[in-house]
């Protein structure tokens, strides 16, 4: 074989030449198929002709109407030939053609005398065949030779039968329901794949009929299913029945739990891993549950298929997202994949393994991937240190080797995207993690030494501006940041001119060095390095008492809207009147339709990238910030997420965010006007707060105009008192004044009429005051904050459905962080303990315990202990929860 | 066909074959997920452009593109490939290819490169037709698949009988049997 494949490659060229289809036209084959109406058929050449339409085909050639019903219908005529080989070129081009409704009548006599031919195989493909292209109305006249083709005693013949009604049923379901009775028969049909292809026919005609599916799978699962394939539809459809017979059975064992586990023992591989798969997906699956799947997963690692080995390390990562613990046995075989000639296998042993390793094991593992990098592809290298990111984020005492490992692979080679990873990811490190600031940045210095990405240039440049100031010893990058002055291109260089002038601003130290750089700069080749260096030594030399404007313009941030001030600066026209930023407008517009399109996409593909840091709050802010009568509010406490106020589908659709101040309660009420006729025009909403006693309305801010189809946001805020977590319950109307908008000019009237529109009412609850942040350890936390301030009491919660929905009503009634997956209720459980911890308003921190206990009936008792720095707190957490 | 109704069903959503330079041999599509036949050659030419250099010789190997599983294996310089959706069982795909796979070994006698495969195209096709029809697995038994193949493209001019039928199949069992000797 080796050596045929070698003498293959010697004489390619000859091998091109002996193509069959060399040099094939769509013209000269359709001349060439008028063999198919000689009187005298040579069934061998009209066997090749159709080979060589079907190549046509195949090679995404086309055929216009015309050829098509030509070809087709010469093609009927071959019906005359006997030929068994030409026949199955007829039946396969036929299907090829697809023809239409009046075309299929020719062939449809021919095909129903195959279907009652003596010959198996011309049975068997007229069935398919004729199925493929008929009609409904055909279908009643050959209704009768299809049912007795289910039971038909030649297994090709059958299963012919049964998938051609699998399809007919997506569009003749009436006429394939009638066959219930065979294809039952055909379920216990020896031959396996009848049995596979009955099994999914029977279940397809059910499938709306929930207790007869459930008595389908009842029956089976206690019988004998021979072929694989019908017993992973059957694992599928037991899967099925578990996850709808859902949460009513919490006493005693899941049903069919054990068909599934005993599945796990079946001899062929596809059931094994269909049955594993099964179990990993349970719905609140437990770790004794878990334990065999993931036994015999553990088994495939060492596989020497690959697919086996894929297979199983997909569905292992997938468990180490939501049961990191149960996945920790099968670490050492994941980590001889690490090496894994497939590269999907490595990446995917890899991410499981940073989910699924503990804080000592870091240090190894990040060894191995160090052997690894080298030789994947930069797309894999991207999941790595994503991988790597947030690990870093969950145990950060190791910010050291993980921050050198970073370091180290952004000295090696790589493209933009694998850079800017990393780079990104440092950025996050040194944000996060105090500690790792000053290496972080010198890590970056370094590496702008040698960069060859102006992008990621600019960026670090930035980024130095604004953390290396703040840092013990600032002057020490200043070589680094001066150096990009000598070094770089003109965009480079004009960046690092405006970096320097910021530790000049900010050091009064370094002032008059960076003033010596910046006259240095003053000669550069380039405008903007030029300019940019006169005007901060202009601003930096003046006198900081009465150029705090400028300054404020130069180094703070902008906090007009890049797109707001594009759209102004477009609008302006040249006149006597200058430009004026202050009048660009502040809000940003659509950002939280935006957000939400983020948010609901699903991450796809190998290892899902982690979810960066809320970068929703950090907008809020920044929106809040640009509104002058919050500024004095203090700093932003918690944004909630968006409360739907209207129906889905109405004229207007709005949902507010409350924003949790110290003192203050902001509501952000988003509005969608979607009504193409109107204009909306000083948008309000009107909030009584008759039932929210606490709280005394301090400001409203209006949207001036809310057209078609742009989201737009009006704002309320309220005074609370300090540091309470004040409740209550307020009622909204919004007003505005409505202009009829001429559809086709886009222009709106001029006079307005005011309207009212009666919102859903909004409640501010106890969870907006507390803010969910997970601990890492629970019982060192809990140990750390000690029992001074904790408060314990317990409380009758009634009877209630079961134990994991009083679980989960206390959780939300809190809003806190559940920690260690205690938030899970394992079924049949008499107790549970839950641990909470959050943030309370003033920046408090809170830890939970919460002990529930089933007793008698369904009456549920709950013990609960808090512990906090505040022992005001404390109670305050129990007057939550006696309230509640 | 939506993969809505079938979705429980295991189900392929292609098999294509090409050759050593990513060129069609033989294709066939089942899911309306490629509709135009420049998306079906991009598809086509990712697939083949980032598995060409891996080893696929000997075992099947797999690869995820397009939120799909692609399972794959080459032999000289042709390349079998079977598409299914991300959530199907990634070993039913691969039962699919061996079928396909070792079903046109046996009926090309273990000649299997480009220049047999064009010379026998007619019965590529065939094969893949009786492997999967309309996205349903129809049959994955090697052996099985290459016998309907085979007692089909045996030559017969003469009229009919069941005599001449068996005869027919007769030889192609031996010639199966043969192949499967080498």
């Amino acid at each position: 074989m080796a050596q045929s494949y070698v003498k293959k490659d010697d004489d390619r060229d000859d091998e091109v030449e002996y193509s069959p289809f060399m040099g094939i036209e769509k013209g000269a084959v359709l001349q060439e198929a008028r063999v198919f109406n000689d009187p005298q058929l040579d069934a061998r050449r009209c066997s090749q002709v159709i080979t060589k339409l079907l190549y046509l085909l195949n090679q995404g050639e086309t055929f216009t109407k015309v050829e098509a019903t030509e070809v087709f219908f010469s093609v009927t005529k071959l019906f005359q030939s006997r030929d068994l080989g030409l026949r199955r070129m007829v039946y396969l081009i036929i299907k090829e053609l697809s023809p239409s409704a009046d075309e299929v009548i020719i062939v449809t006599s021919s095909l129903m005398k195959d279907m009652n031919s003596k010959t198996d195989m011309y049975r068997a493909n007229a069935i398919r065949v004729l199925c493929r292209i008929t009609d409904g109305t055909l279908l009643t006249q050959i209704e009768r030779y299809l049912k007795q083709a289910v039971v038909d005693k030649n297994p090709v013949v059958a299963s012919a039968a049964l998938v051609s009604g699998i399809h007919l049923l997506q569009t003749n379901p009436e006429i394939v329901k009638r066959w219930s009775n065979e294809v039952q028969e055909a379920v216990q049909s020896r031959a396996a794949l009848v049995q596979f292809h009955a099994l999914a026919l029977l279940h397809q005609i059910r499938q709306n009929d929930r207790l007869a599916v459930s008595k389908l799978v009842t029956s089976l699962t206690r019988g004998n299913v021979r072929s694989p394939l019908a017993q992973c539809l059957l694992i599928r459809y037991t899967s099925q029945v578990i996850r709808e017979s859902g949460n009513n059975t919490q006493s005693g064992e899941r049903p069919f739990y054990d068909y599934l586990e005993s599945c796990l023992r079946h001899k062929s591989e596809m059931v094994i891993f269909e049955a594993a798969k099964a179990i990993t997906d349970l719905n609140g699956v437990t770790s004794r549950e878990l334990t065999p799947a993931i036994t015999v997963l553990q088994l495939f690692l060492s596989s020497s298929k690959p697919v086996l080995r894929f297979a199983a390390v997909r569905t292992l990562n997938k468990v180490a997202m939501t049961h990191p613990m149960a996945v920790t046995n099968c670490n050492i075989d994941m980590e001889s994949l690490i090496s894994d000639q497939n590269r999907s296998i490595a990446t995917l042993a890899i991410t499981t393994l940073l989910k699924t390793g503990n804080e000592s094991s870091v240090d190894r593992l990040m060894k191995q991937i160090t052997n690894f990098m080298s030789d994947i592809a930069d797309e894999f290298k991207i999941v790595v240190v994503e991988a790597i990111r947030s690990l870093c984020l969950k145990f950060p005492l190791k910010y050291r080797s993980l921050m050198n490992f970073l370091s180290n692979i952004l000295r090696e080679e790589g493209g933009f995207d694998y850079k800017k990873a990393i780079v990104d990811s440092i950025v996050i490190l040194i944000r996060d993690i105090p500690d790792a600031k000053e290496s972080g940045l010198l890590h970056l210095c370094e590496f702008i030494e040698d960069c060859e990405f102006t992008y990621l240039s600019t960026q670090i440049l930035h980024f130095l501006g604004i953390e290396g100031p703040k840092t013990l010893d600032p002057s020490k990058y200043i070589r680094y940041i001066y150096n990009r002055v000598h070094l770089e291109n003109a965009t480079v260089r004009a960046s690092a001119v405006s970096t320097l002038a910021k530790f000049g601003a900010s050091v009064d130290a370094l002032k008059p060095r960076i003033f010596v750089l910046l006259r240095r700069c003053l000669f550069d080749s380039d405008d903007e390095v030029r300019d940019r260096a006169t005007l901060y030594l202009s601003t930096l030399g003046g006198d900081i008492e009465t150029d705090i404007d400028v300054r404020d313009f130069l180094f703070g941030s902008l906090d007009t809207p890049l797109v707001n001030l594009e759209t102004s600066l477009k609008n302006y026209e040249p006149s006597e009147e200058a430009f004026d930023i202050n009048l660009v407008p502040k809000e940003v517009k659509s950002q939280p339709l935006a957000d939400k399109k983020a948010a609901g996409k699903k991450p796809t593909g190998l290892g899902a990238p982690p979810t960066g840091p809320a970068s929703t709050v950090d907008s809020y802010e920044r929106l809040l910030l640009s509104i002058p009568e919050f500024a004095n509010f203090g700093k932003l406490f918690k944004s909630s997420a968006a409360v739907e106020l209207t129906e889905a589908e109405t004229e207007y659709a709005v949902n507010v965010v409350k924003h949790i101040f110290d003192t203050h309660v902001v509501f952000q009420y988003n509005c969608i006007n979607t009504i193409p006729e109107q204009l909306l025009e000083d948008v309000i909403v009107i909030v009584d707060a008759s039932e929210a006693e606490e709280f005394s309305q301090v400001f409203s801010k209006p949207l001036r105009s809310l057209p078609y189809d742009s989201p737009g946001q009006t704002f309320v805020a309220f005074e609370k008192p300090d540091g309470s977590p004040a409740t209550g319950k307020f009622s909204n109307i919004l007003k505005f004044i409505v202009k009829e908008v001429d559809p086709t000019s886009g222009e709106a009237e001029d006079d307005g009429v005011e309207d009212e529109y009666q919102l859903e009412d909004l409640e501010v609850v106890a969870a907006d005051y507390i803010l969910k942040v997970p601990v890492s350890n629970f019982r060192n936390a809990w140990e750390s904050l000690g029992p001074d301030c904790e408060r314990v009491d317990e409380y009758g919660l009634g009877p209630r459905e079961s134990l994991s929905e009083a679980v989960n009503t206390v959780i939300n009634l809190l809003g806190m962080q559940p920690c260690e997956g205690t938030e899970v209720v394992p079924p049949n459980s008499r107790s549970h303990t839950c641990l909470l911890s959050g943030v309370f308003i003033g920046d408090v921190k809170v830890l939970v315990r919460l002990s529930f206990g089933l007793d008698g009936a369904k009456d549920v008792a709950m013990k609960l202990a808090v512990r906090s720095d505040d022992e005001t707190v404390s109670d305050a957490i129990h007057e939550i929860v006696a309230s509640g | 066909m939506s993969p809505s109704k079938l979705e429980l069903c295991p189900s392929v959503k292609n098999i294509i074959l090409l050759d050593s330079d990513g060129k069609r041999v033989a294709v066939k599509y089942f899911s309306d997920d490629w509709p135009t036949n420049s998306a079906k050659e991009t598809f086509e030419k990712l697939v083949f452009n980032k598995t060409q250099k891996t080893n696929a010789r000997t075992e099947a190997e797999i690869a995820m593109f397009e939120n799909n599983i692609v399972v794959y294996k080459f032999v000289q310089d042709l390349h079998f490939f079977v598409t299914g959706a991300d959530d199907e069982n990634e070993l039913i795909l691969s039962t699919v290819l061996q079928a396909f796979f070792d079903s046109v070994g046996l009926l090309l006698r273990g000649n299997v490169d480009k220049k047999e495969a064009l010379e026998n195209l007619d019965v590529i096709l065939l094969c893949i037709d009786e492997i999967v029809d309309g996205g349903i697995i129809l049959e994955t038994d090697p052996s099985v698949i290459a016998g309907k193949v085979a007692s089909n493209s045996i030559d017969s001019g003469a009229p009919l009988s069941e005599q001449t039928l068996s005869q027919a199949l007769a030889t192609a069992r031996e010639h199966l049997a043969r192949s499967l000797l080498k």
